[in-house]
């Protein structure tokens, strides 16, 4: 499947993955952490059951404090 | 655009930031120097020495509530400017009803969590009001790390990477960098309306 991820074009063998899968193939490590969905909020709770699908646009922000 | 027809225009928006310490304060001034017209600012902190390394203020106003020196400090650049403050702790549930009347928001905290709870509550209750973040900024140098880019309503300024910490403190040049970016980004969106 092909996906947007941060603005870039990521491809995958998988037809669907969970959020907590692409945090791991493509080694997020930070903790404090906001995902949204094709422009949907993604709880934590939800990160081992929601599915990414192909087409879906993806946004991840690390949060770093500081300011 | 001269000056002018920016400055009129500019006058007809509401900024709204949320905390006003190295960002917030520096952000804040930035769009009082170019005529915003309103602008609701937040914070719950006092005026404290450290924050001179980085914040705009100063020593005669250590001690005092951040969002009455930053007022002070706007007015002696533009008295006509409209300030709204609001001396609290912002959460999830007072945020809606002080920044929902704004143009834009200028996210301007320090900790983590609280820019999490900042995007977590637009993204919930203003899904297409735009919000400019301020992620990674800490330490020197490094001017190439410091970036732009835009997901939809969010438009992140920063390297968001470099986390402060006892080596590796806020410090006025780069802090201000990433400020006076959310500023001139939140010119680029005003000015594009």
């Amino acid at each position: 499947m092909k996906i947007t991820l941060n603005n870039r074009i990521e491809l995958f063998e998988q037809n669907k993955i969970t959020i907590s899968e692409l945090l791991k193939l493509k080694k997020f490590t930070f903790k404090m952490l906001v995902i949204k969905v094709n422009g949907e909020l993604v709880k934590k709770n939800n990160y081992n059951t929601f599915e990414i699908n192909d087409g879906d646009n993806i946004t991840v922000l690390h949060l770093v404090s500081g300011g | 655009m001269t000056f002018e027809e920016i400055k009129s225009k500019l006058k007809l928006f509401t900024v709204g930031i949320a905390g006003a310490g190295g960002l917030g304060s520096n952000c804040a001034i930035a769009l009082a120097r170019v005529g915003i017209g309103k602008i609701i600012i937040s914070d719950f902190d006092i005026v404290d020495e450290t924050n001179l390394n980085r914040q705009y203020f100063f020593r005669n106003q250590l001690g005092i509530k951040k969002v009455i020196a930053l007022k002070e400090n706007i007015l002696k650049i533009d008295p006509t400017i409209e300030i709204l403050t609001n001396d609290l702790k912002l959460d999830q549930t007072n945020f809606p009803e002080i920044y929902k009347e704004c143009d834009v928001i200028v996210e301007a905290f320090d900790l983590a969590e609280m820019k999490q709870m900042l995007i977590e509550t637009c993204i919930t209750n203003f899904p297409d009001k735009p919000i400019v973040l301020g992620l990674g900024m800490a330490g020197y140098g490094k001017n190439n790390l410091i970036k732009f880019r835009q997901s939809e309503n969010l438009y992140i300024c920063g390297d968001e990477q470099s986390e402060i910490g006892i080596n590796n403190p806020p410090l006025a040049p780069r802090v201000g960098m990433v400020a006076n970016m959310q500023a001139n980004t939140v010119l680029e969106i005003l000015l594009n309306k």
